[in-house]
């Protein structure tokens, strides 16, 4: 029927090497730009040298660009998957093969993933199938209230997968931040607070006043420096972080690194908010959120946006008693900007994202509830939590000069009947192979009549 | 109870499983009869209370059904009378005059969903270490634990289930950090101030077994057996050889946790084993035969696709997630496409949660393994499907012939859908357990509210 179906074949040998960005066009599909507006039907978009050029209706292919088939196909941006674990973990419960928590770590905040994150871990190759083709990667907090600086990458079949190393630092203020402090949100609040003081000492004795972290605003060309290697101030004794610690945190204190702020109990959000009259500079982000729905206004009047899990309902802890599932619509009606992420259960997984962003649909049609329309739904993985991660308008996005990051799909990809069938990150197609589905075609007969299934491959 | 007291345990047993083998011979093994039929809830010990609420004669109209067979019915009508399902069929259906119409138009009908595999109120919300009662992890076999006697009615999540997932009946089955974890207890999800007032009424019981990393890495850590699966082995193993002589004693001691694992030995207590690889699903497989029980289902069998004419041709059902994979070791070849090719090769599948957020939403997993089916090939229709996750369920839980599935006699245990089940923007809109209407999406006064939450924040929200 199309000849997107029919090429499915050949992207697995594409992929073995280096690919070229691919100049690309698809007419006829139903495309979803995921900025929030509803999908238009029988779009085009169109990429070249790794960027989008244009997408929608109306949209011309132009001359020498291979134009493929898209009708009955739906096709969107890469999703965004928020705070992950990807290239950090192969099994979760194998510890040497996990390297999420350093419980044992004499460092906290200057912990870093970027280095240490591995592409060719099966959950990129898993995600990617699912049409994830960015995630920001978070440490999570083991030793301290601070989990460490968290990155940007793409999933892309290579080894180059960190586009913004140190894209943020996360710490913990919740019940979990209140037992890493020492057995109270008072520590936590104290700890946090006298951490932000001393990288604000720290920053000034080392001079470190301002546009240290990154240079040069190109997309994808931000490779930040690392203000843990700034050159050493004198420091007074009466301090309780390392110096590698208290220089990790400078570019937080001036606002030119992310704060990610874990917190669910509605007052412990507010008390979040509150940490930008002491300090003016900081960049905040919050993660989790579940009771902000409770305190909506005040967030959206503060500024700050949100990283919530979409599905929560149940009263898991007492931080968490208002859960809902409205929660993240009821947010976004108030104007807050809304990300959907965060993995609470064994079987939650970023390539999950899509049945989550439905769910949020679904809610339209339960009296009382509130739910997100489609566009938003979308955007609420994609745009939105790209933009969150101070990417907008550059990736998961189908907007002219973003990234070339497309996702070709089988259907509605909120439909839990749909998946994707082709993925493009930068214009290059990806291959969607791994050792799921390697063990699916293995498996796919179990005669031995003749050899071992082991022989199979 | 004191007749059987002097008897000991197996024949207690019997009497509380009569009921639920109606019928069946198996159960007849009581020698006597009179008591076990006459009076079982008064022999079965923490006996079900639950009755019935009340309900109004039912006539859903214009709905799509999935009957939970794997029957399909466009534009069907679904009767339902004094707790009972009254008749289905096709638009054509006389319809009494007494019925009260409820309109199904754009709709859709299943039976009750059934999760086969939870924790809720063994686990329960708030997740706080007071209320973690599901895992006696003291001994690697505690045969004589009851999950019973750990539910806490209150859980918030029994309501979340029913009022997102349509769940009418659950298994609820202790933990797996246990060889032989205890037994189970199956529950009709109305809320109720005592577990009592939810047992199902006549479901048999179960005994939980887990296999592979859990068992090992709680004993082994503390330095005792079993530290390795071998260990496991031998373990189970042993017992077996206790179970099966207390079973051959005329009349022995009473033993709570021998009479739980003699009722095994005699087919009145089923056995759900939690087991991840397909190698040691085969050894379990043996182990029964080797001491002359079943294995009714393997649970969270991701490795299930490698032997799933083993499991087939040994009529073990395999429960399972849609697409959880690589959180420990014996989850990583697990694959999205799992369920379906189980049930390709003829073996009996059931999609189960093992989880408070999951179970809300049993009908999308099924449909995300339908679809993941679907693109390697195997076609299954949307009724089969719907079976999974219905009368698969009952069967493997032994109440098949009560519920699951929408057929004259059962229990009236009825889903109305806003659309259909197997789409990410349906939810339920009406749920009737035993004919009495428990959820109405359009009325905040159906909606259950535990004692937990009220006063708090958020207290009768949609959730």
């Amino acid at each position: 029927m199309n000849r997107l179906l029919a090429l499915a074949a050949s992207v697995a040998a594409l992929a073995t090497t280096p690919a070229m960005a691919q100049d690309i066009a698809i007419t006829g599909a139903t495309i979803a730009t995921g900025d929030g507006s509803d999908p238009v039907e029988n779009a085009t978009v169109v990429v070249r040298g790794g960027r989008v050029v244009a997408a929608g209706s109306g949209v011309a292919v132009p001359a020498g660009v291979p134009a493929l088939d898209g009708s009955g196909l739906w096709v969107t941006p890469g999703l965004f998957a928020s705070i992950t674990n990807l290239g950090l973990v192969d099994v979760d419960a194998v510890a040497d093969s996990n390297d999420v928590n350093a419980s044992d770590s004499p460092f906290g905040a200057a912990l870093d993933v970027s280095p240490v994150i591995n592409p060719k871990a099966q959950d990129f190759a898993y995600s990617r199938a699912g049409g994830v083709t960015r995630a920001s990667v978070t440490p999570g907090a083991g030793a301290s209230i601070f989990a460490g600086q968290g990155a940007i990458v793409d999933l892309g079949a290579d080894y180059d997968a960190v586009r913004h190393p140190r894209a943020f630092q996360y710490v913990e203020m919740g019940e979990r931040g209140a037992w890493l402090a020492g057995g109270s949100r008072t520590s936590a609040h104290a700890l946090l607070r006298n951490a932000l003081l001393e990288a604000g000492s720290f920053g000034d004795a080392a001079q470190l006043t301002g546009g240290s972290r990154t240079r040069g605003n190109q997309p994808g060309e931000t490779i930040g420096l690392d203000s843990r290697f700034a050159p050493g101030a004198d420091r007074s004794s009466d301090v309780l972080l390392t110096r590698f610690d208290a220089a990790a945190l400078v570019p937080v204190v001036n606002g030119e690194q992310k704060l990610y702020i874990e917190v669910e109990r509605a007052s412990d959000i507010l008390s979040a908010l509150t940490l930008k009259d002491e300090f003016p500079q900081l960049d905040m982000v919050l993660v989790g959120a579940t009771e902000g729905w409770l305190v909506a206004d005040r967030i959206a009047a503060a500024g700050v946006p949100v990283i919530a899990s979409a599905l929560r309902d149940l009263p898991v802890s007492f931080e968490q008693l208002a859960a809902t599932q409205s929660n993240v619509g009821r947010m976004v009606d108030a104007g807050v900007t809304v990300a959907i992420g965060g993995y609470d259960s064994s079987g939650d997984h970023p390539r999950g994202l899509p049945q989550m962003a439905g769910n949020m649909v679904a809610l339209n049609r339960v009296p009382g509830a509130t739910g997100l329309t489609w566009g938003e739904a979308f955007a609420a993985i994609t745009s939105v939590p790209a933009a969150v991660a101070g990417l907008e308008g550059r990736v998961a996005v189908l907007a002219e000069g973003a990234h070339g990051d497309l996702v070709v799909w089988d259907g509605d990809p909120l439909e839990t009947s749909s998946a994707p069938i082709r993925v493009y990150i930068d214009g290059v197609e990806q291959p969607l192979t791994n050792h799921q589905t390697r063990l699916r075609d293995r498996y796919r007969s179990l005669d031995e009549s003749e050899l071992p299934r082991a022989y199979e491959h | 109870m004191g007749r059987h007291l002097n008897r000991g345990g197996p024949t207690v047993l019997l009497a509380a499983t009569a009921m639920a083998l109606a019928g069946c011979s198996a159960a007849s093994g009581s020698e006597e009869p009179a008591t076990a039929s006459s009076s079982a809830t008064v022999d079965a010990p923490y006996a079900s209370t639950y009755e019935a609420y009340p309900g109004v004669p039912t006539a859903i109209v214009g709905a799509t059904i999935y009957d939970g067979t794997g029957g399909r019915i466009e534009n069907g009508v679904v009767l339902f009378s004094g707790g009972e399902v009254v008749g289905i069929g096709g638009a054509d259906l006389a319809i009494p005059a007494d019925y009260t119409r409820v309109d199904g138009t754009g709709r859709f009908v299943t039976p009750g969903i059934i999760d086969i595999h939870s924790h809720l109120g063994d686990y329960p919300t708030p997740s706080v270490d007071a209320h973690s009662d599901g895992n006696e992890a003291t001994s690697p076999t505690t045969p004589e634990v009851w999950a019973e006697h750990s539910v806490w009615p209150q859980d918030p999540g029994f309501s979340r289930a029913l009022a997102n997932g349509g769940i009418t009946s659950l298994q609820i089955l202790p933990g797996s950090a246990n060889l032989m974890g205890g037994r189970s207890v199956t529950l009709k999800n109305v809320p109720s101030r005592t577990v009592q007032g939810m047992k199902f009424p006549g479901a048999p019981y179960s005994m939980k077994m887990a296999c592979g990393e859990n068992p090992k890495r709680v004993y082994g850590g503390r330095g005792r057996a079993p530290s390795t699966r071998m260990g496991n082995f031998a373990v189970n193993r042993e017992t077996w050889i206790k179970a099966q002589e207390y079973a051959a004693e005329e009349e022995p001691d009473r033993d709570l946790a021998m009479e739980t694992l003699a009722g095994v030995l005699n087919g009145e207590i089923m056995i759900q084993n939690h087991c991840y690889r397909a190698d040691e699903m085969a050894l379990v497989m043996s182990m029964a035969d080797e001491f002359g029980y079943q294995v009714t289902a393997f649970h969270h069998a991701v490795e299930s696709y490698k032997i799933a004419d083993l499991l087939r041709d040994n009529d073990v059902c395999s429960a399972v997630w849609a697409d959880w994979y690589g959180f420990k070791m014996e989850a990583y070849d697990a694959i999205p496409e799992n369920a379906a090719m189980i049930h390709n090769q003829g073996a009996c599948v059931v999609i189960h949660s093992d989880d408070e957020n999951g179970i809300q939403r049993l009908n999308q997993e099924a449909a995300k393994a339908q679809a993941d089916g679907r693109r390697m090939g195997i076609e299954i229709a949307d009724a089969d499907v719907i079976s999974w996750i219905t009368l698969n369920a009952a069967r493997a839980m032994g109440i098949a012939d009560m519920t699951g599935s929408l057929e004259a006699g059962k229990m009236a245990d009825v889903v109305l859908w806003n659309g259909d089940p197997l789409s990410v923007y349906s939810r339920p809109e009406i749920v009737w357990i035993d004919g009495a209407m428990m959820y109405d999406m359009n009325d905040p006064a159906m909606r259950p509210v535990s004692d937990f939450e009220l006063g708090q924040p958020g207290e009768g929200d949609v959730k």
